[in-house]
């Protein structure tokens, strides 16, 4: 089960695991030693990639289709008063069953120190459906956050590539640091200190029941990724990231990796929110001919849209090749 | 120009220290959200509402008491309220709860607890008690009666439920027309003295006598300046401080404001309708 301890600890922000080649089996050493670069293929690729300008967004289309969907669902509901899913993303009633964010149920609960049995019902019911679906899909499937920083992100790369602003990467460990300092103010302070701040707790409501002054957070937020810190917050700081991709660790869903295709050209890295997740697509560090990629993989399909190769798949275990 | 080359080790450093910075500034502003707290900046909260301090620990910031409420009373803070961001609060003078939906579908709602499950009617509720703030200005007192419409020269979009209107539709207060000898729109418009009439009419609220509730506010006669006999509201048991009295007032601003209770909550409640109602609580002590 290392695979799954290797994918923890770098969930929780240590480097990606160096894998021993020992433990390789001879069809993938062999893989590893017969691949050269073909360069000409690849810079066939490129060319084509260069020529078309615009990299293919079909899982990106069909992700945002089905983060504004939901949203709006939230949104219409209270406009006309249809029962359908009501509340915001911190906790709701879809046709009236409960339903509660993991974190914010986790926070109140922490600050109030009792257990709600609405919220238990609600984080059960959240947890299989994200654990069924992959833990951190709800990031980049469901977060408007997500949606909002992907536009700054693109800003920003926009910039970059004219020179005005370099990416600075935090300690991706950061995360793991907020996940447990909210944790101890809200058992301590007892108040759910982490959502005074949480840019997606803010924007479902601004969305749902209005704007706010919370939102010149969240525009700070944006700022600082587009000038500073390419997707800082996503990467290194929400705590709500770091819960899901807890759930998403034991998810049968996966995005897999397959090397027999695969010429290291490193597209899919370059596009990734979490690049460290991709770590084993590097020519040598494939530590099987598929290899699943680890728990804080949001599964937004970015990598398996922009792979020339089609190396990279979504993939439900457990149904071998039914699906 | 070739800026100081850094070294591995010396780049890994620097990101790590920056990172150290980047947790304690979002850790601060998120602190910062205590202020507001300590500042004791309390609100009106809806029927229901633990004691502030258990209130806050326990809302969820979900807004789902906002939805249900029909006559929209319950808002949700910004983030100037810290802590309290995305929690409901009522701005009585603006729009009161009026308890047009019976069933208190705000607690229904709250899948927190937040607003108490262990209520059942309007008259359980404590979210504050009236007081005649500004005596002078409160018509009664000042002997005068009341015509025509209340905050109607103020743009004012309110909506109350007026049985006599319709049972099920809350309408514009500031639609209706009022003669009153002697102004008592705070006593004639009260959620719970409305109860208690139709329970002295006989016909208590869902023909429910469990229902019938304490009185809350009345006029009474006092001695004025020069000894002229006057009119005044005199705040009852009853009174839950659900706000309408001040959101009918027609004075500018409101003579009869709410002192919101912050000491509310589960067991707190100063009525029960009947014994097995007090022993729910009390179990839950």
């Amino acid at each position: 089960m290392s695979s799954f301890k290797d994918s923890f600890s770098e969930l929780l922000g240590n480097p990606p695991k160096r894998p021993d080649k020992k433990t390789f089996s001879i069809e993938v050493q062999e893989m590893h030693a017969t691949k050269k670069f073909d360069k000409v293929r690849i810079q066939a690729i490129h060319d084509e990639l260069a020529e078309a300008k615009k990299l293919p967004q079909t899982w990106r289309k069909r992700r945002w289709a089905t983060l504004i969907f939901i949203n709006l669902l939230f949104v219409v509901s209270f406009y006309f008063d249809i029962s359908m899913l009501e509340g915001s993303l911190t906790a709701s009633r879809f046709v009236g069953f409960h339903m509660a964010d993991l974190n914010s149920a986790l926070q109140v609960m922490l600050a109030y120190k009792h257990i709600v049995l609405n919220l238990v019902i609600g984080t059960v019911t959240i947890f299989i459906m994200w654990w069924l679906l992959g833990g951190r899909t709800f990031c980049s499937w469901v977060c408007p956050y997500h949606l909002v920083a992907e536009l700054a992100e693109m800003v920003h790369e926009k910039l970059e590539a004219k020179g005005w602003v370099k990416d600075h990467p935090f300690d991706r460990r950061a995360r793991t640091w907020f996940w447990v300092i909210f944790v101890i103010l809200a058992v301590v302070s007892g108040y759910t200190v982490y959502e005074t701040i949480s840019p997606t707790g803010i924007l479902s409501r601004a969305l749902i029941y209005g704007p706010g002054l919370a939102l010149i957070w969240v525009g700070l937020l944006l700022l600082f990724e587009i000038f500073y810190s390419r997707r800082a917050w996503c990467r290194y700081g929400c705590p709500i990231g770091l819960t899901y991709g807890l759930v998403g660790s034991i998810s049968p869903l996966k995005v897999q990796y397959h090397l027999v295709d695969c010429l290291h050209e490193g597209e899919c890295r370059s596009v990734c929110l979490v690049p460290h997740v991709l770590d084993t697509v590097i020519k040598g560090k494939a530590a099987g001919l598929d290899v699943d990629l680890g728990a804080d993989c949001t599964r937004c399909g970015r990598c398996v849209e922009v792979c020339p190769t089609k190396s990279l798949t979504f993939k439900f275990k457990g149904f071998g090749d039914k699906l | 120009m070739a800026k100081p080359r850094l070294t591995r080790q010396q780049k890994a450093r620097r990101q790590f220290l920056s990172s150290i910075g980047y947790t304690a500034a979002i850790t601060g502003v998120a602190l910062a959200g205590y202020i507001p707290v300590m500042a004791g900046n309390n609100r009106l909260r809806p029927p229901g509402a633990l004691a502030e301090k258990e209130f806050l620990s326990s809302c969820i910031k979900c807004g789902q008491c906002v939805q249900v409420c029909p006559v929209e009373a319950i808002k949700l803070a910004d983030i100037t309220d810290g802590f309290g961001i995305g929690s409901p609060y009522i701005d009585a003078r603006k729009q009161a709860c009026d308890f047009s939906c019976d069933g208190l579908q705000c607690v229904l709602a709250c899948p927190t607890g937040s607003l108490t499950h262990n209520i059942d009617y309007p008259a359980q509720t404590n979210m504050g008690v009236a007081k005649l703030k500004i005596p002078k200005l409160c018509l009664a007192v000042q002997g005068q009666g009341f015509k025509g419409k209340t905050r109607s020269g103020e743009d004012y979009n309110g909506i109350l439920r007026f049985q006599e209107v319709s049972r099920w539709d809350p309408v514009p207060l500031a639609d209706q027309e009022f003669d009153l000898e002697i102004c008592d729109l705070c006593v004639r418009l009260c959620p719970i003295e409305i109860r208690a009439n139709q329970c002295d009419e006989g016909k208590p609220p869902a023909g429910d006598e469990s229902q019938c509730p304490p009185r809350a506010i009345r006029l009474v006669e006092f001695k004025g300046n020069n000894g002229v006999k006057r009119m005044k509201p005199e705040i009852l048991d009853g009174c839950v401080g659900c706000g309408v009295c001040e959101m009918v007032c027609p004075t500018n601003p409101s003579a009869i404001v709410i002192e919101i209770n912050t000491e509310r909550g589960l067991g707190k409640n100063k009525w029960m309708p009947d014994a097995s109602m007090v022993k729910t609580v009390k179990e839950l002590k």
